[in-house]
């Protein structure tokens, strides 16, 4: 799972301004002159033409094209890990255009391409995904099957390693992955061909599975996981020596401790961090000196300002890892749980073992089929605290809305409980009518 | 394994804990509908992450400040201050204004900043924009006065003086006179200097000339920058007090007096007791009419009934020939007490006993009713309860006994204050106890059977 190779080419594929043109380049000479101008040649007409059917390139387009490529070569990383990088600046996204070379001057039109002050958003760039593919009339990729990294049962079992659950669990999500059908090759291959080009959030389906699964053994009702738990306690305290039944409480705590120290770290580096480069963008001639002014002060002050800090002993930039948690068995500070038994959840029903937990309650009751974007919502105070805290882990490791990892659960939900959503169909087709969004 | 998938499949009984949130009676939720209501504050654009991530630093180094963690708080700035350079206009416009007021807590608490990184960063902020040049001026030399550089703040705030740049709305007004009045207390104290050594030298001393003339110069400099600032309504009281002085030393009363009558008379200026304060003591020291000093207090009395001056003016108000005053003297004197901060001021308790008993002897009983019938629903816990004639004994037996005789005029020899101190037995104030009793017997309001 090394990514460092795609670490190093990312700074190669920077954004082809120059797009095939239908008509020739008339103002490059004049740009100066008038008072609307940019610095690339093309800058002023490309930022307005919005013609139908031409996909002017960005630089978030040029990160999805960047993940098509990965994806075409069914690369060891995910979206999620991507945008990730991203965000941890080991791909140049935010200050892009610094790394051009000299020659190339940057301002006016320019500034309104390459100035990015929003970090990729997941949803966003998956969208681009697609557009960019259809755009290009890419035909259908490769297939992802049982050994590729994106393959829904290799993708659960390096989460369930990440978020230190047993390696037991990957039984019940495979048995997921193939009561639902979204292992099959068909499924998951992307096909910007097809009628209606949809492609799967690999990562996102993944830990959607992985919550399933979870509620398939611990129902997460707030009771039911902590009876348990008890009975889990109960056990390991009697027999030290043999292999300790999972206890989802002790669980419950390492990794909300885990997890609120790494969400604390993150929200403090996000504060800290930097938008503006060393070459400022300005917008016109006029505006250069008191842009460069600007960012010659705020250096200054910077400077006044970092030597009254202690020169802290200097955090090496991290190297880029799929993994953001790391659990080994020898550490006594930070158990782990990959080779704890789910014994203590499951039970014996003749020949095959079955969970102890009978019970199940679906995220969503009803699928919205209306024209708005989402198929449903996700209110919070409605779910359980277990629920929540699933939820929001997953979300906070893949850097997603937890209103989007509901969606994909209930999805998954919808294909494993196909039967009882066509009886609840049947029985409420009257009253869908009169709902109205 | 089937049976295992039978199992997920076989239908549940009813939904447990997760109530899907379309169901109409926990209400409708929309999350794009969310997003929009949020962008319509920016007129229809999504918050951007420099946004988010630049509010998120400006909490983080507001909660440093507050646990005093200067420290962080740096660490937060050095990000912060990319505001200065922030796209959106408006919020570029207001943040200088912003990085002054953090950046200067920080430097002035944080040990390792100096003066001359105070001086540096102020100076650079103040040439951020035009707006904020006088009031980081004013702010500086403030802070250099703090240190006691004296010098230094009179240059930075001479700079600011000559400082003419766009045009001057009437906050910035204000701040121009600010400057001056501040130069010119600066200038007043090297005046005052240069008053003590002056009272040093001899008169026949050949220095002395030239040092009284030096002298008259700052004067002339500072009354220049503090009058201005005197005729806009204000609380200004260390700039009034110090002209004054200056005034007064030169002789110059008129003057004096009439700075003074428009600080305090002048309805556009705010209510300010000092400013009655200050003209009452200066028409003492210039010996005024009784009338006049009276008529002075009496304002101050609406203003703050239990100000210390006030025991000064009942002594006005007694000597006076007028019987309204007489009468206005006990209403003070009653004003006084009513106030928990002067309870045990001895002067004021045997004032009250003294002016009570002269006022009953004097045949005043409607007076002393008038002033007891609103009180004596109160007073009687609130100064006259057994607690306090325990307490008062304890600590000061003199001023219990003033009490006392003012709780048995009023209340009768009935009361329990009264009764209490009767009791205690005591060598010195065995004579005054006898006494008390005696005037208690004969003009207590009680015995007229009101």
């Amino acid at each position: 799972m090394s990514c460092l190779s795609f670490a190093e080419s990312g700074a190669e594929s920077q954004p082809d301004v120059r797009t095939p043109k239908p008509f020739p380049i008339i103002k490059a000479s004049h740009s100066e002159t008038t008072s609307v101008c940019s610095g690339s040649l093309d800058g002023v007409e490309y930022s307005l033409r919005k013609e139908k059917g031409v996909m002017k390139m960005s630089v978030p387009r040029t990160l999805a094209f960047c993940y098509l490529s990965l994806l075409w070569q069914r690369e060891t990383i995910t979206l999620s890990d991507l945008l990730r990088f991203v965000e941890e600046e080991h791909i140049p996204y935010i200050h892009a255009f610094q790394h051009f070379p000299e020659e190339m001057k940057l301002y006016g039109r320019d500034k309104g391409i390459f100035a990015i002050e929003s970090w990729p958003n997941y949803e966003v760039i998956f969208k681009k995904i697609i557009e960019v593919a259809t755009f290009l009339d890419l035909p259908r990729f490769p297939d992802i099957t049982e050994n590729c990294y994106l393959h829904p049962n290799i993708l659960c079992m390096k989460y369930l390693m990440e978020v230190n659950l047993p390696d037991e669990m990957h039984n019940v999500t495979c048995l997921v992955v193939k009561s639902t059908g979204i292992g099959e090759v068909d499924f998951l291959r992307f096909d910007p061909i097809a009628k209606k080009a949809k492609t799967v959030k690999y990562d996102v389906q993944a830990v959607a599975v992985i919550v399933v699964a979870l509620k398939l053994l611990f129902l997460l009702d707030d009771n039911l996981e902590w009876s348990l738990s008890n009975i889990a306690k109960k056990y390991n305290e009697k027999n030290k020596e043999d292999k300790p039944w999972f206890d989802f409480r002790k669980w419950y705590q390492v990794m909300k401790k885990a997890i609120d120290e790494k969400k604390q770290k993150w929200e403090e580096a996000r504060a800290k961090f930097l938008w503006k480069g060393e070459k400022p963008l300005y917008y016109s001639a006029i505006d250069r000196p008191v842009v460069y002014k600007r960012r010659e002060m705020v250096v200054s002050l910077q400077k006044q300002f970092s030597t009254l800090v202690d020169s802290a002993p200097n955090v090496e930039k991290k190297k880029p890892s799929s993994f953001q948690f790391n659990w080994t068995e020898e550490d006594s500070e930070r158990p782990c749980f990959h080779g704890h038994s789910l014994q203590g959840v499951l039970q014996q029903k003749g020949q095959s073992l079955t969970t102890k937990n009978s019970l199940y309650w679906l995220s969503t009751q009803k699928f919205c089929k209306s024209h708005c974007k989402h198929v449903t919502t996700y209110e919070e105070s409605n779910f359980s605290l277990s629920y929540q805290f699933i939820l929001n882990l997953f979300s906070f490791l893949l850097r997603i809305k937890t209103s989007f990892l509901h969606e994909e659960v209930s999805l998954i939900e919808k294909r494993l409980f196909k039967a009882k959503y066509n009886k609840t169909n049947k029985k409420s087709s009257r009253s869908r009518k009169t709902r109205k969004y | 394994m089937s049976d295992f998938s039978e199992e997920l499949i076989r239908p549940t009984t009813e939904d447990e804990q997760g109530e899907p949130c379309v169901r109409s009676g926990s209400g409708m939720c929309f999350p794009w509908l969310q997003k929009h209501i949020e962008s319509i504050a920016s007129g229809g654009k999504q918050e951007k992450d420099f946004a988010q991530t630049t509010s998120a630093c400006l909490n983080f180094i507001q909660e440093a400040l507050l646990k005093h963690q200067w420290q962080r708080a740096a660490e937060y700035m050095h990000s912060y201050l990319q505001v200065l350079e922030d796209t959106d206009s408006n919020k570029r416009q207001g943040a200088p204004e912003i990085v002054w007021r953090l950046g200067s807590e920080i430097l002035y608490y944080h040990p390792k900043s100096s003066v001359e990184t105070f001086n540096t960063f102020a100076d650079r902020m103040k040439n951020i924009g035009i707006t904020n040049y006088l009031k980081i001026s004013l702010q500086h030399a403030l802070y250099l006065l703090h240190h006691g550089l004296l010098e230094d703040a009179n240059r930075i705030l001479t700079q600011a003086e000559t400082w003419r740049y766009g045009e001057k709305s009437s906050s910035q007004e204000v701040l121009v006179n600010l400057i001056q009045a501040y130069k010119g207390l600066l200038q007043y104290y090297s005046w005052y200097k240069k008053k003590m050594e002056l009272s040093k030298l001899d008169k026949d001393d050949y220095a002395y000339n030239t040092a009284s003339q030096n002298m008259l110069n700052h004067s002339w400099k500072t009354s220049i920058n503090l009058c201005t600032l005197i005729q806009i309504p204000g609380v200004w009281d260390p700039f009034v007090k110090s002209y004054i002085e200056m005034l007064e030393f030169y002789g110059d009363q008129d003057g004096a007096r009439e700075v003074l009558n428009n600080y305090a008379y002048d309805e556009k200026f705010p209510s300010n007791p000092n400013a009655h304060v200050y003209l009452y003591n200066f028409l003492k020291r210039e010996k005024a009419p009784r009338e006049k000093l009276i008529s002075v207090l009496k304002i101050l009395y609406q203003i703050v009934p239990s100000h210390k001056l006030m025991l000064e003016f009942h002594r006005l108000l007694r000597k006076s020939d007028k019987e309204e005053h007489h009468k206005l003297g006990l209403e003070v004197l009653f004003g006084i007490l009513d106030f928990a901060g002067c309870t045990k001021n001895i002067t004021a308790w045997k004032y009250l006993a003294k002016y009570l008993k002269q006022t009953l002897m004097g045949s005043h009983l409607a007076w002393v009713q008038e002033e007891w019938n609103s009180r004596k629903s109160w007073w009687p816990s609130f100064h006259f309860s057994y607690f306090w004639a325990k307490s008062n004994w304890k600590d000061d037996k003199t001023l219990a006994c003033e009490k006392a005789l003012v709780a048995g005029l009023l209340l009768g020899k009935g009361c329990k204050y009264f009764r209490y101190i009767s009791k205690q037995d005591h060598q010195v104030l065995k004579k005054k106890m006898k006494q008390m009793k005696k005037s208690v017997k004969k003009y207590s309001i009680v015995n007229s059977g009101l």
